[in-house]
């Protein structure tokens, strides 16, 4: 059973003539880090918010194909239910943060499944752990900056216990700095706790840092599907997507162009760095021989 | 007392902040003491983390806000004396969110309000509409209402009537937030455009990707104050001061510094200047 599994699953907005998903096949494992690729417009909020149901029953539409979470058809199962299980976050913090203090932020989805008081106050200083804000919970979210509302917007989803994190370009608004932030708790989540991540970007270079799978969105297609080496390597081709390429991938791109017999192929700084020392220094050592 | 410069060194400032100072309600000090002369023609970016003060300064350019202490000149004459329809000719100013400035029915209404409301005759605002629309890309949605657009539209919608304003400097807060590889290739485009044609460009942003790509000249800030001001190549290779200030250099930067003993520079913005250098020394070595 796939955290998500979508197989020709087409969606289409209710009033609208286009379909936003037309004919989508994604599967996410348990426990991966997924990121969703593509320009806007290309279908990646949809499949977010496919994910814990708000798409069909808060935004209704035509559904068709197969579209499960953990096993359930999400037509068939309220976005009450899914979100035990799939936790959202979207673009902006502003928008989901409304509580006079973070505990209060953090509390309210257990409190509204009638979690008992004590379990909620243990999930509450476990998800601000987690996201690196223990000590805040007397703070108003509005004093925070935007990287540490982004953080108790995941601690606030954290705390209904989800099995699953979807993200819809949570780092939008952020600062760099908020945004490493950012990036550095969900792979803790990932790593250390099991947690599956679902994020949806128009930017592709963290997905080269973190993902284990990216997938390439076009006109709500998934057009390619795979590890981010293999996906991300050619920045033509992510530019004419819309997806803005790793700009180290544009170093390799160029001097493959240039150095007869170099198979560079690198995405992250780590990666560029060992490629090219060991190209320039066998060359500068194979020439004073 | 305020030192003497030159004439023509005067006549080339466009803006002049002077130990600018604003606390918001009483209690927030946002600016600490700014000191910024931005020149006829310029491209800057201001650059700096979440908080850093960016915005407020912006909005002290154009008299959206009044300096708590200090001064702003524009073209030699304080902010304080002039209103913000007077400085509007001047400075134009388009806001993060475009949807906080596009309320009217079409996009060629909304263009039209501005020049209309500082008072020019109907045919110039005809024309100023007409020239704005098209040097944004808009003429085939110009009948369109503003929120039927795209985001990427709707920001050069707030650009355009912007543009129609006729004004020597743009500020442009954060333009490219929230838009994708393509849209934002589009709207710089539209920007470096008005540079070239002569405007000063004041860009908002903490893209460093952007930055290293567009701007010719940077202003880092940081808890209120500008801690650094240099060339985009002098920011970049100034990795501590850049971490200081919440911003982390673009991945090329990262690159350079870490292969310089290949001969790459840490002044290196771009994937093609770092491989020319790549190349260089591996000549130089033959």
């Amino acid at each position: 059973m796939q955290a998500l599994h979508l197989r020709d699953a087409r969606f289409r907005y209710k009033g609208s003539t286009g379909w936003a998903l037309d004919g989508v096949s994604l599967d996410v494992e348990k426990g991966e880090f997924v990121t969703i690729l593509g320009a806007n417009g290309s279908g990646k909020s949809t499949i977010c918010l496919m994910s814990n149901g708000l798409v069909p029953h808060a935004l209704p539409g035509d559904l068709e194909g197969t579209a499960e979470v953990f096993g359930l058809d999400v037509r068939n199962h309220p976005v009450a239910e899914l979100a035990t299980k799939v936790g959202i976050i979207f673009q902006e913090p502003e928008s989901q943060l409304f509580c006079m203090s973070v505990e209060e932020e953090v509390a309210f989805g257990p409190e509204n499944l009638a979690v008992p008081s004590d379990e909620i106050r243990e999930r509450v200083d476990w998800a601000l752990e987690l996201v690196g804000m223990e000590g805040y919970n007397d703070r108003s979210p509005f004093s925070l900056s935007g990287g540490q509302k982004q953080r108790v917007a995941i601690a606030a989803a954290l705390s209904m216990r989800p099995d699953m994190l979807v993200l819809d370009e949570p780092a939008y608004a952020l600062d760099p700095v908020g945004r490493v932030e950012l990036y550095r708790v969900l792979k803790e989540l990932k790593e250390h706790h099991g947690m599956t991540v679902l994020l949806a970007e128009c930017d592709s270079e963290e997905a080269a840092k973190y993902s284990d799978k990216v997938a390439l969105m076009k006109d709500g297609r998934v057009i390619s599907y795979g590890k981010p080496r293999d996906v991300l390597g050619n920045p033509e081709r992510l530019r004419a997507l819309g997806v803005t390429p790793p700009q180290v991938s544009e170093v390799s791109a160029l001097l493959k162009e240039r150095l007869e017999g170099a198979d560079f192929s690198f995405i992250s700084v780590d990666e560029a760095e060992r490629a090219i020392n060991e190209k320039f220094t066998n060359r500068k050592r194979g020439r004073e021989q | 007392m305020i030192p003497r410069v030159p004439m023509s060194a005067d006549q080339d400032k466009i803006v002049s902040v002077h130990e600018l100072k604003f606390v918001y309600d009483g209690n927030v000090q946002a600016l600490a003491g700014i000191n910024l002369d931005v020149r006829r023609g310029d491209y800057l970016a201001i650059v700096g983390g979440n908080g850093s003060g960016k915005t407020t300064l912006a909005k002290n350019l154009n008299g959206l806000l009044r300096p708590t202490s200090g001064s702003v000149t524009v073209n030699g004459v304080s902010t304080s004396e002039q209103t913000v329809a007077e400085l509007a000719k001047v400075i134009g100013y388009a806001f993060q969110n475009p949807d906080h400035q596009l309320f009217c029915s079409s996009v060629a209404e909304e263009v039209r309000f501005g020049p209309l409301n500082l008072g020019y005759p109907e045919a110039e605002v005809a024309k100023k509409t007409e020239l704005s629309i098209e040097a944004m890309g808009l003429s085939s949605v110009k009948d369109l209402p503003p929120f039927s657009l795209t985001l990427g539209e709707r920001r050069r919608v707030s650009i355009a009537s912007v543009m129609a304003m006729d004004p020597q400097v743009f500020i442009l807060d954060e333009p490219t937030t929230g838009l994708d590889a393509r849209e934002t290739d589009e709207l710089m485009d539209s920007i470096d455009r008005l540079n070239i044609d002569g405007h000063t460009v004041v860009l908002i942003t903490h893209d460093m990707k952007l930055v290293a790509k567009h701007a010719k000249r940077v202003v880092v800030m940081s808890e209120g104050r500008i801690v650094l001001d240099s060339d985009p190549g002098g920011v970049f290779a100034d990795l501590e001061l850049l971490l200081h200030s919440k911003l982390v250099p673009p991945p090329v930067a990262q690159l350079a510094h870490r292969l310089s003993s290949l001969g790459v520079p840490r002044e290196v913005l771009s994937p093609e200047e770092l491989v020319f250098h790549l190349m260089a020394g591996r000549g130089a070595r033959k």
